[in-house]
């Protein structure tokens, strides 16, 4: 009973004992620090990479190479005083940030931070002789769990932005809403199709599928979900180049204006903790988690480290893969404008990636019942190709209309 | 544990549902209303209906109220309501006679059926660690191929709903912007 409502956890079948206890114990304090320590180099790694792309030095004062810098700034921000607007709705205003953050820390919770997939394992490893997976829970619900967690972020910022009582953190917290709820349907869409692919909700068993490059989630889901994944991730994170919650030429500061001290960080954190988060769900989706490289059947092994080790490192590098390339978004991007952002959001990757859907969809059923797969791609794409030409005649017409009735857009 | 579980949830649910109704502030009631969403997600995990849970999440606590705050937010309607003026004459003690009856047929409602409490249907199929995904299958089953038909029309009634409402709040080119 506990174990189902707690977690799938093998480990605390049949009545909770003292070991798995503090075995669950220490991995949430492990999860919640590793969260923290990340997100203070992902600060540090971000504002060093931008520096090198724009030619300059970046952070090198505190400590070697400046990696203390987010520690300094942390503590300077902690000791700074804590400002609440007068017409600011206190109760509200100093529920936000928490709202921001705790979301943040939970949807660590459910990605296999290491463990041994190999020959079938299914990433179990035994702990003083109890058998776990290195990864704080496994709901039933599985990568739902984070599709849940996400659309509950935006509480943050939107409470945020009203309760402060002024103008442009409002106009800041409406934009964040309006584009997190539009991106949270294509990054769902695009997330179905990997669960189509792989069968199954929980992440271990989604890693459990990849074993191998070709068995790769982003090969055998055919790409197209995988850019989808990555834009609308991009967008729900309120990165470069979607970060017009926080244009600053346009809003000041966006949503966190009227915040300072300790609350503005905590708000950062959850930015960055966020963007660690959603680069290991990319990796646990598409890239095969802790899962070695491994093209047919030679593995690439590291030797004298034990496979269940191996996996956490294999995460980290492809975890700081995707962390660098969205530093290098932000370098290179510029802003999107509020109607390019959701002309992309909705005329383009939520029917993109509700086609894909179909078309993978099709096609299985055609495996399953023995059909021509060529035939079914080519029927399943005339379809599609036909459903977006009437999309785009609705558009056009849309289009028309609203020009005869004076409207200059 | 079970119990503990469904008190604290229930207290949630409790307390969520009165402060939707006491609040005078509309974002502080639109929380409210989370509050209690969220106790119900509770309750569905405590019943083993993971899923179920988790779309409570999504799709309510998640979009439809997060849609709320945004009209709210928009509409620039988040002052506190002034309560003492009724826009309807008597609608207090009406409401509290309406009220009273709800309250009144579902209690009678419980009791008269309360020989049926006892009767577990035929039983939702437990997620374990050997097939975590049992009971999704199952749910899945039932809406896509025993019931396919009600859950298609349940969509063609929301399309219809979205289509009457985009009709209905389209300005007519009459009135138009003057131009």
């Amino acid at each position: 009973m506990i174990s189902t409502i707690l977690s799938l956890d093998p480990m605390l079948e049949g009545g909770v004992l003292w070991t798995p206890l503090i075995i669950v114990l220490v991995k949430v304090l492990l999860v919640f620090v590793v969260g923290l320590v990340a997100t203070m180099l992902m600060v540090w790694f971000e504002r060093k990479v931008i520096a090198g792309m724009q030619n300059r030095v970046g952070p090198n004062k505190a400590g070697p190479w400046g990696i203390l810098q987010t520690l300094a700034d942390g503590i300077k921000l902690f000791f700074k005083e804590d400002l609440i607007p007068e017409r600011s709705d206190r109760f509200m205003f100093r529920l936000a940030p928490y709202l921001a953050l705790v979301p943040a820390f939970l949807s660590f919770a459910i990605i296999p931070l290491g463990g041994d997939f190999r020959d079938g394992k299914g990433g179990l490893v035994t702990l003083f002789g109890h058998q776990t997976r290195l990864q704080l829970a496994d709901p039933p619900i599985g990568v739902l769990f984070a599709l849940a967690i996400s659309s509950i972020a935006v509480y943050g910022l939107m409470l945020a932005g009203w309760s402060s009582g002024s103008k442009y953190p409002l106009l800041g917290a409406v934009r964040a809403s309006a584009q997190m709820v539009s991106y949270e349907a294509a990054l769902g869409l695009s997330l179905g199709a990997v669960l189509l692919v792989s069968g199954t909700l929980s992440t271990a068993g989604i890693v459990d599928m990849q074993s191998s490059i070709g068995n790769w989630n982003i090969v055998a889901t055919g790409f197209v979900p995988f850019v989808i994944f990555m834009i609308a991730a991009t967008a729900e994170l309120n990165r470069p180049p979607f970060d017009l919650v926080e244009a600053e030429q346009e809003l000041v500061g966006g949503f966190n204006t009227e915040y300072s001290s300790i609350r503005f960080a905590l708000f950062y954190l959850a930015e960055f903790m966020n963007t660690v988060t959603m680069s290991a769900l990319i990796v646990t989706l598409f890239f095969g988690g802790p899962q070695p490289i491994a093209i047919g059947n030679t593995t690439l092994d590291i030797p004298f480290v034990p496979n269940a080790i191996e996996g956490t490192i294999w995460l980290l590098l492809k975890v700081l893969v995707f962390l660098y390339v969205y530093v290098w978004f932000r370098a290179t991007l510029p802003r999107f404008r509020y109607d390019q952002l959701m002309d992309l959001g909705w005329k383009i990757l939520i029917p993109g990636s509700l086609g894909w859907f179909m078309l993978l969809a099709a096609q299985r059923v055609g495996r399953d019942a023995g059909w021509d797969q060529i035939v079914v791609t080519l029927v399943t794409a005339l379809v599609l190709i036909c459903g977006y030409g009437l999309l785009l005649a609705a558009q056009h017409v849309s289009r028309a209309n609203r020009e005869k009735d004076g409207a200059s857009f | 544990m079970e119990l503990f579980v469904f008190v604290v949830a229930a207290a949630m649910v409790l307390v969520g549902a009165l402060g939707v109704v006491t609040r005078s502030n509309p974002v502080h009631a639109a929380m409210s209303l989370v509050l209690t969403l969220f106790g119900i997600a509770v309750m569905f995990v405590a019943h083993n209906a993971h899923f179920l849970a988790a779309v409570q999440v999504i799709v309510y606590a998640g979009a439809i109220v997060v849609l709320f705050l945004f009209v709210i937010m928009l509409l620039g309607v988040d002052q506190a309501e002034d309560l003492s003026v009724e826009p309807i004459t008597n609608q207090r003690p009406l409401a509290a006679i309406i009220g009273l009856g709800v309250t009144g047929i579902v209690i009678a409602a419980i009791v008269s059926s309360r020989a049926g409490f006892r009767v577990i249907g035929d039983g939702i199929n437990e997620t374990t660690v050997e097939s975590p995904d049992a009971n999704i299958t199952q749910l899945a089953r039932a809406i896509f191929s025993d019931n396919v038909f009600a859950f298609e029309i349940t969509s063609v009634l929301l399309l219809v709903a979205v289509i009457g409402t985009v009709v209905m709040a389209r300005k007519s080119k009459s009135v138009g912007t003057g131009k």
